[in-house]
This record gives C-alpha cells, sequence and structure tokens, in this order.
C-alpha cells in the first residue's frame, strides 16, 4: 500500500488483490485492476500531469469522466501511440505506458509557460490580430512557430497495427447511459418484451451510483434481471456519438482499448450503426465549475469528481480540503471527506444561508464555514497551497489546502438532443437549460432531463484581476469573453469562434455554461437571453480509423476477379486495376525487359496471328420482351428495330443533355432477346440509367433488363488465325466459313462437345476477330482451351495495354474520349444519329452549339519526328499561335507506340479537327515541361482504314 | 436516413442512389427550347414536402418516388416509380 500514499484501505470499487503496474512520464508506478489511469495517478500523488494549450500552465485533473479539459496523455507507444487520450476514461491495465503532452522539455520545466508572461498577446483572437503581416510570413514563419507552442499531443506517425469492424444493430429501444434512469427505462421496456440495447461510454454500468456508497448494491438487482434477457443487450465501453435520421445512431464501442494490445482476431474498435424504434437519453447531468483567478492549479477539481475518486476509486485527492460549493451536496462531500481522514480546512459557499440540518453533518470536522463568501484565487504554481477567499464581510481570508473542491451546480447533459437542431429551453426554476425538441423519437429522463436536480444559483462573477479559466482544454479565459463582448462580438455563436470556447475536444462540457453567464453578465443580459451554442456530432471524439473500419488498404473497396483470373495468372500476367477490377495488363515473357516491348510483341501477335484477351469486364446486360427493340430504339442514337435475328450492332447512348454516355456492342439473339455491352467503367451507370428509362420513363413497355456481367466470361480471340483457332473449339454443325457467319455475326453454340456458349464476330482490334462468351464457372477452362487450341498458330495472351494500343491504331473512341464532354458528333459518329425516331439526348444533341463544327472533334496526331514520344494530355496550338490559354485549340486524349508504324502516335480533340486533315499543328505541355512537338493531324483510323481485314 | 422500400423494406440511405426531382415529365421531343432546357438542367430546391426518384441500387433495383421533407430528412410517403 506504500506505493499508493493516497489510496484509502478500503471502499471503492477497486480490487485490491489484483495490482497493475504502470508507467507515467518514465516513471513506474501501481494501481488496482478497476482504476482510471487518473485515479491510479491521483492514488500515487501525481497531481500534475499536463500543460495547458497555449499557456503552457501546469494542468492537474479536473474531473473523473469524459468532460475532462485537462488530463490528456499520449497512451501507448510505437504505432500505437494515441494522442489525447483523456485519464479520466482510460481504463488501467498491467503495463499500461503514457506520456503527458505539450511540455518541452519536461512537464515540471517547461519552457514555453513563457508564454504565460507574453499573454496580454494571446488575448481573444490573437491569431486574427498578430500575426496579420507580411501574408507570406504566416506559412513560413508564424504557423510552425504556433504550432510548436500551442498545440495537443503527436500521431504516431506509422500505419495502425490495429483492426477495426462496423456492425449494426436493431432495437425498438435504445437506452443512452447506464446509470440509475437509464437501468429503469431499459427494465420498463424489457419488461414489455421489447427488444433493448443499454450503452454506456463508461467501463461498466451503473453511471453516478457507482459514485455513492451503497448505491452500487441498490442497482445490481437491475443490471441481474437485465442481463438475464435474452432481448437486452448491454453494451458498456460505448458511447453514442450521434442522432441521424430515421432512428438511426452513432455509437462506438472500445473493445480492446482497456488491453495491451486486442486478443487475436479481436478489433481495438467496433462502429455500430444502430437502428432503433425510439431511444431513451438518460445521459445524466455534468457538474458547473466556478470560476476564480488561477482556478487551473493542480489541486481543484470539480466536486463531484472528488466524490468518484473517493467512493468509486478508494482515492483521496488531498490531505487538506477546501470545499467551495453552492449545493448542498458539496457539504455531503466535505463529510465524506473527513470520514476517510481528509482534513477539512473550510467549506466556502456563495450562498447567502445554508440549512443547518446540511452544516450539521461537518460540525464534527472543525471545518470552518464560511457562508456568503467566495474564493477569488487559487494559490500555488505546480501544485495548490491554498485559496484566497473574501468572505461575507469583505474580508480577504487566506487558506491553506492541497485540494479545492468546487461545485457550480449540475446542468443537464443536453448535447444529443441537439444533433437534430433541437433548442434547448430554458427553465426558470432550475435556472438551467433543459432539453427542448429532441430529435424524433427520443425522450430524455433522469437527471438528463433535470430531474433531481437543485436549482442553479447565480455564482459569483470571476474577479476582474488574474486569470479565471472558463474554457481550461483552450486557455479562454473570463476576460478573452469580455474583450471579444467589448470588441462587439455579441453573438454567443460568434463569441465562441472569435474565443474559441468550447471548440476543444471536450466540447466545452465543463466550459459552456460558464462562458455564457460572463457574456450575459458583459452585456448585462440574462443566460436565457444570449442563448445557448448547440452541440454536433461527434458527442465524443472518434478515430478516423474507426470510421473507416476495415475499409482501408487493399480492402478499401471490393475488387473484382474475371472468371479466368487464375488463367491469367498462370500466364504471368500483370495486373492493372480497372474500376473494382483486376485486369490482366500485359503478359511479360522471359527476356522482356521493359514492359512496351511485351506490349508491342503482343500487338504483332495478334496483327500477324492470333491473340487471346479476357473482356469479360465489359458490362453485359441481357434485354428481352416483346418491346425489346422498340425499348433500345430510345436509348440509343442509331437503329434497331432493322436488326436481324444472329446479327451485332455497334450503338451509342447519350445522356439527355446530349453528350456520349457510353458504348458497346448489342447483339439480337430472338426477336425479343437482346445482349448489350457496355463499357468495364460504366457497367452500374448504364445499367441504372437503363433500369431508369425502363422504370421512370416508359413503364409500359414489355421489356425485362438484367444484369448478366458476373454470369458469362467473354473472350476476345483475335487476328488472322483466330477462325482456324475457333475452328479446334466450336462442334458440328456450326459453320465458321466468312459467308455462313459473317462480320457483326451473332449465334448461340456449343463448343468443346457440348459447351453451350455464344459467339459474336467483333472487332475491337481491327482484324479478323470473335468475342466468345461461355458460362463464367467455365471461363478457365476455356480461356486454357483457346490456348491450346491456338498454340499451332503461336497464339499468345495480351492484357489492356495492347487492347489499348489496338483501338488507338483503329481510331475508336474510349475512355479518355468518353470523358462527359463529347458529343457523338465530335467522335466522328454523327452519321449514326437517326433522324427518324426520338431518343435520350437527341433533343438537346441538336442544339447549335452541340454541332458547331468548330467543336474539339476527334483527329489522329502523328508526330513529324518518328523518334519522338507524344504524351496524352498535352495541348494543341496552331503554328501561327502563342502557346496560351486563349490559343488552346484542343489536347491530346490517347497516346500509344504503334508496333504496325513503328512510332508514337495518338488521338486527339481538334477545333474543328477533321476539316484540318493534313495540317501541322503544335503539341505543347507547358505543366509537366516536356518538349513541344510538331504533329500532323490525320484521320484517327491508322491501319486498314478501309475495315478490310475485319471481313475476311 | 431509413427509407421504406416497398419491396424489401425499411432500409438504410446508403444502398439507395437519389436523382433528384421526380415531378419533372420528360416533354415530347418537339417541344420548346424553354420546355427542354427546364427539363435537363432546372431544379427546384424546395423547403418542405419533395418528391425525389431514388434507385436502390443495393437493393430491389427499383427506382422509387420518395416523399422527403428537405427540412428534417422526414420520409412522408414511398412509391414505385412505374
Amino acid at each position: 500500500m506504500s506505493g499508493q500514499p493516497f489510496r484509502l484501505v478500503s471502499g471503492g470499487l477497486v480490487d485490491r488483490r489484483q495490482s497493475l503496474r504502470f508507467r507515467f512520464d518514465g516513471q513506474d508506478y501501481e494501481g488496482f485492476a478497476g482504476d482510471t489511469l487518473a485515479s491510479a495517478l491521483l492514488a500515487n500523488g501525481v497531481r500534475l500531469v499536463g500543460r495547458s494549450f497555449k499557456y503552457h500552465r501546469p494542468r492537474g485533473i479536473l474531473t473523473a469522466g469524459p468532460e475532462e479539459p485537462n488530463a490528456l496523455v499520449e497512451l501507448r507507444s510505437g504505432a500505437r501511440r494515441e494522442p489525447n487520450t483523456k485519464a479520466t476514461t482510460v481504463e488501467l491495465y498491467d503495463g499500461l505506458e503514457a506520456a503527458s503532452q505539450n511540455r518541452w522539455p519536461s512537464l515540471a520545466v517547461d519552457l514555453l509557460s513563457l508564454n504565460g508572461l507574453l499573454s496580454p498577446l494571446f488575448v481573444a483572437g490573437f491569431y486574427y490580430k498578430t500575426f496579420m503581416w507580411p501574408a507570406k510570413a504566416w506559412e513560413a514563419l508564424y504557423e510552425p512557430l504556433i504550432r510548436r507552442a500551442a498545440g495537443l499531443g503527436r500521431a504516431s506517425g506509422e500505419a495502425d497495427p490495429d483492426a477495426y469492424e462496423k456492425s449494426h444493430a436493431f432495437c425498438d429501444v435504445l437506452v443512452i447511459g447506464g446509470g440509475r434512469s437509464g437501468l429503469a427505462a431499459a427494465l420498463a421496456a424489457a419488461r414489455e418484451g421489447k427488444r433493448v440495447i443499454v450503452a454506456d461510454e463508461d467501463t461498466r454500468l451503473g453511471g453516478r451510483a457507482l459514485t455513492r456508497p451503497g448505491d452500487a448494491d441498490a442497482l445490481a438487482a437491475m443490471l441481474v434481471e437485465l442481463a438475464a434477457n435474452p432481448r437486452v443487450t448491454l453494451m458498456p465501453r460505448t458511447s453514442v456519438f450521434g442522432v441521424y435520421d430515421g432512428g438511426v445512431y452513432g455509437a462506438l464501442e472500445k473493445v480492446s482499448d482497456h488491453l495491451p494490445e486486442p486478443a487475436p482476431f479481436t478489433p481495438r474498435q467496433r462502429l455500430w450503426k444502430v437502428i432503433a424504434h425510439e431511444s431513451v437519453l438518460a445521459a445524466g447531468a455534468l457538474e458547473r465549475p466556478i470560476p476564480f483567478a488561477d482556478n487551473d492549479r493542480p489541486g481543484v477539481m470539480l466536486a463531484g469528481a472528488v466524490a468518484t475518486y473517493l467512493h468509486r476509486f478508494g482515492v483521496v485527492p488531498g490531505r487538506r480540503a477546501v470545499v467551495y460549493t453552492s449545493t448542498d451536496e458539496g457539504w455531503q462531500l466535505a463529510a465524506d471527506l473527513y470520514a476517510a481522514g481528509v482534513t477539512i480546512e473550510a467549506i466556502v459557499d456563495p450562498r447567502g444561508a445554508v440549512a443547518e440540518a446540511v452544516q450539521a453533518g461537518v460540525v464534527a470536522s472543525g471545518a470552518r464555514r464560511l457562508i456568503g463568501a467566495r474564493v477569488v484565487r487559487a494559490l500555488g504554481g505546480r501544485a495548490l497551497r491554498g485559496a484566497r477567499v473574501v468572505d461575507a464581510h469583505g474580508q480577504t481570508v487566506t487558506l491553506r489546502c492541497d485540494l479545492l473542491a468546487v461545485s457550480g451546480g449540475w446542468t443537464p447533459n443536453l448535447a444529443l438532443t441537439h444533433h437534430h437542431g433541437g433548442k434547448p429551453r430554458w427553465d426558470e426554476v432550475l435556472q438551467s437549460f433543459l432539453p427542448g425538441a429532441p430529435p424524433p423519437g427520443m425522450r430524455v429522463v433522469g437527471r438528463a432531463a433535470g430531474e433531481g436536480l437543485a436549482p442553479l444559483v447565480d455564482l459569483p462573477a470571476p474577479p476582474a484581476k488574474g486569470k479565471s479559466f472558463i474554457d481550461f482544454q483552450h486557455d479562454v479565459t473570463a476576460a478573452d469573453i469580455r474583450l471579444a463582448e467589448r470588441e462587439g462580438y455579441r453573438s454567443v455563436e460568434h463569441v465562441k469562434r472569435y474565443t474559441t470556447l468550447g471548440m476543444a475536444t471536450d466540447q466545452g462540457r465543463t466550459a459552456n455554461l460558464n462562458g455564457l453567464m460572463v457574456l450575459a453578465e458583459a452585456r448585462g443580459a440574462a443566460i436565457p437571453d444570449v442563448g445557448l451554442t448547440m452541440a454536433r456530432p461527434p458527442y465524443a471524439p472518434v478515430a478516423i480509423g474507426a470510421l473507416a473500419g476495415p475499409h482501408r488498404g487493399r480492402d478499401f473497396r471490393p475488387t473484382r476477379l474475371p472468371a479466368a483470373h487464375g488463367w491469367a495468372v498462370r500466364q504471368g500476367a500483370v495486373f492493372v486495376e480497372a474500376g473494382q477490377w483486376l485486369r490482366a495488363q500485359y503478359f511479360p515473357r522471359a527476356g522482356e525487359t521493359d514492359w512496351l516491348t511485351t506490349v508491342s510483341r503482343e500487338v504483332t501477335t495478334v496483327r500477324s496471328s492470333v491473340g487471346l484477351c479476357d473482356v469479360s469486364t465489359l458490362g453485359k446486360i441481357d434485354v428481352q420482351g416483346a418491346d425489346a427493340a422498340a425499348f433500345l430504339e430510345r436509348v440509343y442514337i442509331n437503329g434497331w428495330a432493322s436488326l436481324a435475328v444472329g446479327r451485332a450492332r455497334y450503338g451509342v447512348m447519350l445522356r439527355e443533355d446530349g453528350f456520349v454516355m457510353d458504348d458497346g456492342t448489342t447483339a439480337r439473339l430472338a426477336a425479343d432477346h437482346f445482349i448489350l455491352t457496355t463499357t468495364t467503367a460504366n457497367a452500374a451507370r448504364v445499367f441504372q440509367h437503363l433500369e431508369y428509362c425502363h422504370q421512370v420513363l416508359w413503364p409500359t413497355l414489355d421489356v425485362q433488363l438484367a444484369s448478366v456481367t458476373d454470369q458469362w466470361a467473354q473472350f476476345a480471340v483475335a487476328g488472322p488465325r483466330s477462325r482456324e483457332t475457333l475452328a479446334r473449339l466450336v462442334d458440328a454443325p456450326f459453320d465458321l466459313a466468312n459467308e455462313a457467319f459473317p462480320y457483326m455475326g451473332a449465334a448461340e453454340l456449343t463448343i468443346g462437345g457440348g459447351l453451350p456458349a455464344r459467339l459474336f464476330r467483333i472487332s475491337f482490334s481491327g482484324e479478323l476477330a470473335y468475342e466468345l462468351a461461355v458460362p463464367a464457372r467455365y471461363g478457365e477452362a476455356v480461356a486454357a482451351a483457346i490456348m491450346a487450341a491456338g498454340a499451332d498458330f503461336g497464339i499468345c495472351p495480351y492484357g489492356t495495354e495492347a487492347l489499348g494500343v489496338m483501338r488507338i491504331e483503329k481510331g475508336h473512341a474510349a475512355g479518355a474520349e468518353l470523358s462527359g464532354q463529347t458529343t457523338a458528333t465530335d467522335l466522328g459518329l454523327g452519321r449514326m444519329l437517326s433522324k427518324t425516331k426520338d431518343f435520350i439526348g437527341r433533343r438537346m444533341a441538336e442544339r447549335p452549339a452541340l454541332t458547331d463544327p468548330a467543336r474539339p472533334r476527334l483527329v489522329g496526331l502523328r508526330p513529324l519526328d518518328p523518334a519522338a514520344r507524344l504524351r496524352a494530355g498535352a495541348h494543341l496550338v496552331a503554328l501561327a499561335d502563342p502557346a496560351d490559354a486563349a490559343h488552346d485549340a484542343g489536347y491530346v486524349t490517347s497516346v500509344a507506340f504503334s508496333p504496325s508504324l513503328g512510332q508514337w502516335i495518338g488521338l486527339g480533340l481538334l477545333a474543328g479537327g477533321p476539316d484540318r486533315l493534313g495540317e501541322r499543328v503544335r503539341a505543347v505541355d507547358p505543366v509537366r515541361g516536356g518538349p513541344e512537338l510538331l504533329l500532323e493531324v490525320c484521320a484517327p483510323c491508322f491501319v486498314d482504314p478501309e475495315g478490310v481485314r475485319l471481313r475476311v | 436516413m431509413l427509407i421504406p422500400c416497398p419491396h424489401c423494406g425499411a432500409r438504410l440511405s446508403e444502398e439507395f442512389v437519389c436523382h433528384g426531382d421526380a415531378t419533372r415529365q420528360r416533354p415530347a421531343y418537339d417541344a420548346s427550347d424553354e420546355a427542354w432546357t427546364d427539363y435537363v438542367y432546372l431544379r427546384d430546391n424546395p423547403a418542405g414536402a419533395h418528391r425525389e426518384h431514388w434507385y436502390h441500387a443495393a437493393g430491389c433495383h427499383a427506382w422509387l418516388v420518395v416523399t422527403r421533407d428537405t427540412r428534417t430528412h422526414q420520409i412522408i410517403g414511398v412509391e414505385v416509380a412505374r
């Protein structure tokens, strides 16, 4: 016991048989199971725990709960270091390490406390006033200086090694706060058969009963009944931090914060989304400090906190106490402290009179009773030495003490009632704000509703001289608030922002009401006329890691793998992310030293023989119904009614504003059955759009839509030997001959002896090519079968890079050209625009500005120097024009090294482009600083412009 | 926010995509430029009850007309769009 000089021999809810070692600022201490870091520090006589934000003043522990403004520590070390943790809420565990923050070089000797001497400069709004000029000094000089001098703890700077989870919970009644009122409400609901969740931020349920001798036992029976009810979930260590729309509540469960490290497969914290029909707010009340000069000396504590340390933790935070209270409860505390062996120097009560019965309890202590008196200044530096009091007769009295317990009465904890904008109401009897309009479905009970609270009394105004702290965490004094008022900040919301009152991590729980009091006094107004600032979520700090949950790094979003992914892995593919998909980018072979060598080899193989590319990621939408063709007529710019069964057609869709949305090939498998493809990137958007067109615009059309992207694996088999390759796979009697199955043919058939498949003779590469679709579960096997069938022809797999090179060689528009800012005419597809039907986007596409031939339109671009490398994003400027924004004539959208031409080529959008074929333009790249190139404008199709190879 | 989908029951708003104003009717092709501009670009921003299209993207894929109070997010009514 000698190690814990301020611990009582008995009493409290700590387990004295379970000793826990911990370390604070390099010193070793012991505490007990059931302690918080704060109670264990106090038990060891450690009272100086931090330095203040702005003035670096020595600070001690003010409270015993989440409202703590002072005792912020860095918890743990290394990657698990967690700054700004409230020592009053940290559950002690064996081996805990913590360090004080915001001091240099040490907590006892902080050189930056010189800031206190400069305090006339550090008044309200000092950032705005002092560091105005010169403006450029802000980033270079002032901000780094201020950041070092004023601040909180340090982040670890390392990746968080722990896991975080997200979860949903559903209940009839969510009870927020597990004190007596909350448990009673939970029990009443549970007995009606309702599903109940009780959440409490404390480590154990009980609330204020834990801080009053004997009360905890009274709750035991309630807790037993609740725990036995399968419809009741008790969630300690869980703070409800936000109330959202429709009965959705955000809550944070600290699953493993009370352990050195989370157990295997256990998260550190769990973010809950609780969906509740109704909620009961039983958040209790907060104690109000009474401000006086130097009221932040370590040893000045809230009276309720002293009672908590005494009764819950068996700790006396001092040997010689002065109790400064405006409530009868404070007198009870004095009696309890005396009973615990503390000398009571005096009880100071600002009220004019105190009932004899209340005073009787402290007679035995022999304490001086200074009624109608007020504390004007705390004495001491790093530790409290005494208090200066002005008594009822105006005489100054100096008291000696190392503990000054302060209580200005209790006010309801309203924060969650504000989350839907519900303003509190002023209660004349209690002289306090009560819940006004809580969020829908929320009922407020117990002390949070003002039940059982004594009316607040007028407190003495903070003295004009000295620093009377109102907001401890942000170092906001009464003088700052008065100054703000003199400078014209009259609205409480403006005063808050100007002085930063109540804007620290504790959201000003101990500060807000006193701030109002000082402002009201300065304005000569009543507190309800000044108003109350509104609390917003989160009620308690929530780590970004908890909000991210498991969605970080590789798991930030799902990765979709095509059916033949395993095959591509075995082929040695290098993969690239394409939206959610992981696609094979290229397939390097031994001896190939860079990607360009590989890609060029893949292109050359396709153009000279045959290649295989997995195109399964393209969106596939099954369209069926008697009106399927009519529906396609309305969503595509070109015609579909005339498309024969067994044929495919390229189609373009516009948005309703006339710009191109997407393109793809759609095949007609039966009179009432089409299979439509989209680009990989737009698959979900196009499906949503088609559903909109069907369900909202034309619900009477007989058409059904189904996304079948994942159901079919699809492979492009491209190159002059593709027919011979496929001939080894398709079952008889299917005839691949050009006449039997011509370009743009589509068929359902079987391959490999009975496997159902679909075959489309379509080409993105510009070669004789097919796309073969099979049920996804056969994807891997069919890819391997195609490779085997083409082995004699030297077939190679090719990836998205070779695909891109060949489409640029052919001048096909793709992602970079389908930018949402291009029209069909811009892309050279104007001839497809039907003039005989209405379709989505037709009317707006016909606007003069969208049909202006001077718009940037698709062209091919070829550097005159065949060795020059063209870069996408370079801007196009006419030869005679200066290279500036005013003369910008367009830009390079896509580039590729064309093995077929032996040089870099590009596609671009050039003002009036198709009318400028043969002209020379400059490509300039001022932002990246690339070299200026001379380009020849040409038709976008570089290879086989007549399309002969497609039709052989 | 919870949206009571007529097919799936009350679901969190994250499952839905909001498409805005549901009061517009697509004009005929030969309607005036003003009618088309209004339909494509102009949207009211009422304070109070507002009919909006919501798509149950992570659910039944139904397009819904949700009547929502824009000030309180109260869902006043939900029906399928068709």
